[in-house]
């Protein structure tokens, strides 16, 4: 349940359908992992990976460092502990399957 | 005792070889554990050094005499023998490296950049560091310092915590 709404999610938190998702769930699964408030910063990025998957594109965290949103430092530091892990989650699409 | 317990907290790897594979090994566990919110140390040693020596890191190869598992594209054996045709231990790293670039698996330099982002250190071996007669200045900018085997210990303990040998 996120934004007053029911969603279903995978038993680690993630949207089954990315199109249940919208931009007022985010600070409540921010929150799940964590994350106490979503700044601008945390938006662009959400934006950028839904724009990647939407898209059809493997997201890796290589491609985050080279997305010209965030440097990996900085995306370190906004999604703090696993940050490719979390920012997906947040932005309500599949858990990326890159191992790098 | 809860799943959340038994996590991992932090990794030590160790890489003693120089050859592609067991160095993207040791990479691709370093960075994948930092990504995961696990803490990650790297250490260096013998051959590995290889693979921090900025001369050499960005230039690796794979071992095409004596592999075993090496073919040739279309899936036909590779004969041990053909190892020895000069150029062919280049020509199959470069194909090698190819590949990687096309799977999005970043070059030497890169990856080490990606697993200090996350908070993760790389060492060298201070007495193969000696043996090899190689300098601190010699060494990647992504070393953050020669070690002994006793610090490295020190920095491998704690709970939670793996030692990985590559």
């Amino acid at each position: 349940m996120y934004a007053g709404k029911p969603v279903e999610v995978n038993d680690e938190g993630f949207f089954l359908d990315k199109e249940a998702w919208t931009k007022d769930m985010a600070p409540e699964i921010a929150k799940e992992v964590g994350i106490d408030a979503l700044g601008d910063k945390h938006y662009d990025v959400i934006e950028y990976i839904r724009k990647r998957v939407a898209a059809g594109e493997q997201l890796s965290m290589r491609g985050m460092g080279k997305s010209g949103v965030v440097d990996l430092k900085e995306f370190y530091q906004l999604f703090p502990g696993k940050p490719l892990k979390y920012a997906t989650r947040i932005s309500g699409v599949p858990k990326p399957t890159s191992c790098v | 005792m809860n799943e959340e317990d038994k996590r991992l907290k932090k990794v030590c790897i160790i890489c003693a070889k120089g050859n592609l594979e067991d160095v993207y090994a040791a990479l691709v566990m370093a960075n994948g554990a930092v990504m995961e919110g696990i803490e990650a140390k790297l250490f260096f040693t013998f051959f590995g050094l290889e693979a921090i020596t900025k001369s050499h890191m960005e230039h690796l190869h794979t071992a095409v005499v004596g592999n075993p598992a090496m073919r040739l594209p279309g899936n036909i054996p590779f004969p041990s023998l053909m190892g020895i045709v000069p150029g062919m231990e280049a020509m199959a790293s470069s194909m090698m490296r190819k590949k990687m670039e096309e799977l999005d698996i970043p070059h030497v330099g890169e990856f080490m950049e990606m697993i200090e982002a996350g908070g993760g250190e790389i060492f060298a071996c201070k007495l193969a560091v000696d043996m090899f007669g190689l300098k601190k200045e010699d060494l990647s900018e992504h070393v953050k310092d020669i070690i002994t085997i006793a610090e490295f210990y020190e920095l491998a303990g704690g709970d939670h915590s793996q030692i990985i040998f590559v």
